[in-house]
């Protein structure tokens, strides 16, 4: 699944990334532990996750990912969101917790 | 180490306690690596475990060198770092044992799967290291008998 359509069907805010929104999803991974995203995630998966420090951005880089969710309307750091404009990596934000919006994604990508 | 007119040499400095530059190095190898046309699930396998190692000296040494070499056989990655070392290798490789601080906890470090991540994704890991002297690393993935993952 596109994920401009993610964007919009889970009114997701985007911080970074613009040019890169019509990636194809392939898949979400939920977790909050890098060690975990950088051996598990698979390429083009959506990260949801609560860190909001910059070092999420090399690992999205590092594997391939679509993009990253921040939930629980964290605000990345400012390092961050200029590392992810400079990476182009997608940064996006919403007040939704990690469960709602991988059971939302989860649900939308299985239509 | 032999150098051969096929093989090819890189090396880079790791800064500790950098988090804001901690996986740059990675990154860097990883971007080459698909210059030179190594295959993608090598690729992955190697970027898995440089990040790991690059972690692994942004939190607890004091600084390292990485030896990049790339030959027709194999891509050999050597960390050596300066610092604290490793008293308890066997311990260390344990899953989830760390020695990480809160802090490093809370942004989502130090679940005590680094090493084991590396010897996971290498063909072939070896650690070497001499406590208050500094830890040695050596990754190495072989390229013409792809190990599948």
């Amino acid at each position: 699944m596109n994920l401009n359509t993610i964007i919009k069907k889970l009114q997701l805010n985007v911080l970074s990334g613009q040019e890169n929104l019509s990636i194809d999803v392939s898949s979400g991974y939920t977790s909050d532990l890098l060690s975990d995203v950088i051996a598990n995630s698979k390429e083009k998966n959506l990260w949801i996750t609560l860190q909001i420090h910059q070092n999420i951005i090399a690992v999205a880089k590092l594997k391939d990912l679509a993009g990253i969710i921040i939930v629980n309307n964290r605000e990345p750091n400012e390092d961050t969101i200029e590392k992810a404009k400079e990476e182009k990596v997608p940064l996006l934000c919403t007040s939704l917790m990690a469960f709602e919006v991988s059971g939302k994604l989860y649900t939308l990508m299985n239509e | 180490m032999g150098s051969s007119e096929n093989e090819f040499l890189k090396r880079y400095e790791i800064e500790s306690h950098d988090f804001s530059r901690a996986g740059n190095v990675s990154t860097q190898i990883k971007e080459l690596l698909q210059e030179i046309g190594i295959d993608s699930s090598i690729i992955r396998r190697a970027a898995i475990a440089t990040y790991e190692a690059e972690m692994n000296v942004v939190m607890y040494a004091d600084k390292a060198e990485l030896f990049l070499t790339v030959n027709p056989e194999r891509i050999h990655i050597r960390i050596e770092d300066k610092g604290q070392g490793i008293k308890d290798i066997d311990l260390a490789m344990q899953e989830g044992f760390s020695t990480a601080t809160h802090e490093m906890r809370e942004m989502g470090f130090g679940a005590g799967m680094g090493l084991p991540n590396i010897k996971r994704n290498a063909d072939k890991f070896n650690i070497s290291s001499i406590p208050g002297k500094g830890t040695s690393v050596d990754i190495i993935f072989c390229l013409n008998e792809t190990k599948q993952k």
